[in-house]
């Protein structure tokens, strides 16, 4: 009877560790395809960019470096490659520095201002506060491509095209940011306010002193997405900004790439996708660790 | 040190009448516990106090001075909340010196008043943790030192024992009273636990239905209960309650279940028949013949005592606390109501009537 239920038993369990290697080794392989689908293409732009302009321009799709990555990279940061009959180049470190600005501001402006409209929705109660807040939210509802057109208009108006202001303000405000901070901030316990009221602290002293703190690690989860928002933008800015000093870099790549008259320098183009690629991976690494700690150390 | 006098204070929460008059004088020193159910309206009477809510009508003042429209900051009070709203970023030193820091105190003499306070509090060693690195417990002791360096005019506690497990609860209990002693600090404190309100008070306020049924001191309101909700909140096991009628003359009252208790201390003024409500403690009925029979059905046993629920002739339940073990206890008990130790309340409005 015994052996016969330990026989039983020992069959189960070396099914289950079968099982158990077969489910690993699909796991892996899809994860692998999935690796490959979204890192072929970057894979592609990197090893382009270490070669010379006729090896791509002939239509060859190089898997390998090549031996030109020094020079194409000196010549992205510095330059922007050759000037063409219609377009002076652009060096990425100025394309960069402008988006760097850019994302920045946005994503500052965007925290700050949220911080403060959700903390007024939450901790304040004020006639027409719900309509306020209602309002906030309605505007989720129209991206910055439906509003673009009034938007350009009023900011001509001001005249603040060609401007870095011109180019952060219409993009500052967000629903988003602002539904987010209200959410978290509807947990935390009124007995924080009322201590804070016995202990004298008003409003904005309690905002500093104990709502900021407590908000760290979603200030840090929404910086980096916000950069990336910010990085990332292109509709916006490629209509309001015509000076090429104050481009950005994604919208600066877009006008490497010719009409046609001359050849397109893709080993230069190549090379600064490379470099624009870089901030947002630095902030997302760099911000990982702070709002994992934070996480992982956040406790009521 | 300061005295609080409460003068009619009500509260309504849109067409709900919660507080409907409170009238309380607090004495220099003295350790005032307010206690009754949830949703009698002790809470919002404490939070009235603290300037968290403000009164609809009726003035608070501490030591002679109406603060009933100031800040909960200028009142010079301190409170200490159930769950102990610790600032969870802050260290133990920040949050116990947060207070006299707004109020612009000197770092020296904000270190001289914490460290006072920690080592009165034996918390000492905690100054540098984070609220979530210490053990209930020390949490409380926290918040309790957060109240004490603030050297206030009185002392809030609301409920601050309640998250406590029972045996802590009883240790930080007398801690809570032996420091509002020395410090001689004017305190209120408001819980739903009778334990704690008999042990921690000079006087006590019974409140029922937004009223204060009874203030007196915890022997006063246990030994004389104003009504049958005072009588059957304090005291464990409850006050049992027999229904029964005055008896011609007002000094004996026949009982439902049977037997004519006589009023040994006084008759009551009365119309003969007029319904009554007798109290008994389950304390003071004695086994004996010659009284009535209790048909035994659930048995509690609590070591050196025991606790016996049956019904009475009439069908009326009765609860009974007697020093004998469990062992041995029948079906049926036989037990005597002494007649001194029954409390007579009106059996229409509960009120206590004495001798007239």
């Amino acid at each position: 009877m015994s052996a016969t239920t330990d026989l039983e038993a020992d069959r189960l369990a070396r099914a289950t560790v079968r099982r158990n290697a077969r489910n690993r080794w699909v796991a892996y392989i899809t994860l692998s395809l999935g690796v490959l689908i979204f890192a072929f293409p970057i894979w592609l732009t990197v090893v382009g960019s270490t070669h010379d302009a006729s090896t791509i321009g002939r239509g060859d799709v190089p898997l390998w470096f090549g031996p030109h990555a020094i020079s194409n990279y000196v010549s992205a940061w510095l330059t922007g490659g050759e000037a063409t009959r219609t377009t002076r180049s652009v060096p990425a470190w100025v394309m960069l520095w402008n988006s760097l600005n850019m994302a920045v501001l946005i994503a500052v402006g965007k925290i700050a201002i949220s911080l403060l409209s959700a903390y007024a929705v939450v901790f304040f109660s004020f006639p027409g506060r719900m309509v306020a807040f209602w309002l906030i939210f309605i505007t989720l509802m129209l991206p910055v491509e439906v509003r673009i057109i009034p938007t350009f208009e009023v900011m001509v108006n001001l005249g603040l095209i060609n401007s870095m202001t011109g180019l952060v303000v219409p993009l500052i405000a967000s629903a988003t940011a602002t539904l987010l901070f209200r959410q978290f901030f509807l947990t935390i316990p009124d007995e924080y306010v009322e201590a804070a009221k016995i202990d004298g602290a008003g409003p904005l002293r309690f905002f500093k002193d104990v709502v900021l703190p407590l908000s760290v690690t979603n200030i840090a989860a929404l910086f980096v997405i916000l950069f990336i928002y910010g990085w990332n933008q292109y509709l916006w800015p490629l209509l309001i900004v015509t000076d090429r000093d104050l481009e950005t870099v994604v919208v600066g790549m877009t006008k490497m790439i010719g009409n046609g008259d001359a050849q397109n320098e893709w080993n230069i183009i190549m090379a600064t996708a490379v470099l624009a690629m870089l901030p947002p991976v630095a902030v997302v690494v760099f911000m990982q660790r702070w709002f994992v700690k934070g996480l992982t150390e956040t406790e009521k | 040190m300061a005295t609080l006098s409460l003068d009619s204070v009500k509260k309504q929460f849109g067409t709900t009448q919660v507080l409907h008059g409170i009238d309380l004088q607090v004495a220099d020193g003295e350790m005032i516990v307010v206690v009754g159910a949830s949703g009698c309206g002790k809470s919002t009477l404490l939070r009235i106090v603290a300037g968290l809510e403000t009164a609809s009508s009726g003035t608070v003042r501490i030591d002679g001075r109406d603060v009933t429209a100031l800040e909960p900051a200028d009142r010079d009070i301190a409170m200490v909340f159930q769950n102990y709203a610790l600032y969870p970023h802050m260290s133990v030193f920040e949050n116990m010196a947060y207070g006299l820091k707004i109020r612009g105190m000197k770092p020296a003499e904000i270190r001289r008043r914490v460290d006072e306070a920690a080592q009165m509090l034996e918390i000492g060693a905690l100054l540098d943790r984070k609220p979530r690195q210490l053990s209930g417990g020390q949490r409380q002791r926290v918040a309790m030192g957060r109240a004490v360096v603030r050297e206030p005019k009185l002392f809030l506690f609301d409920e601050p024992l309640s998250n406590l497990d029972a045996k802590l609860r009883v240790q930080m209990r007398a801690e809570i009273r032996r420091l509002q002693k020395r410090l001689g600090v004017t305190s209120l404190f408001v819980t739903h636990d009778q334990v704690e309100a008999m042990t921690l008070g000079d006087r006590l306020v019974v409140m029922h239905q937004g009223r204060a049924a009874q203030v007196a001191s915890p022997m006063e309101v246990w030994g004389r209960p104003a009504d049958t909700y005072v009588a059957s909140f304090i005291g464990s096991p409850a006050m049992n309650f027999l229904a029964a009628t005055l008896e011609p003359g007002g000094g004996a009252a026949a009982l439902k279940a049977g037997p004519t208790i006589g009023l040994t201390d006084g008759p009551r003024a009365g119309e003969a028949g007029m319904p009554l409500t007798l109290g008994i403690r389950p304390e003071h009925i004695q086994l004996g013949e010659g009284g009535l029979d209790l048909a035994v059905d659930l048995v509690e046993p609590l070591g050196s005592e025991t606790v016996i629920h049956g019904t009475i002739p009439g069908g009326e339940t009765l609860t009974v606390r007697l020093p004998v073990p469990a062992s041995g206890i029948g079906a049926v008990l036989p037990v005597i109501l002494p007649w001194d130790a029954f409390h007579i309340f009106d059996g229409a409005s509960g009120r206590r009537i004495d001798p007239a």
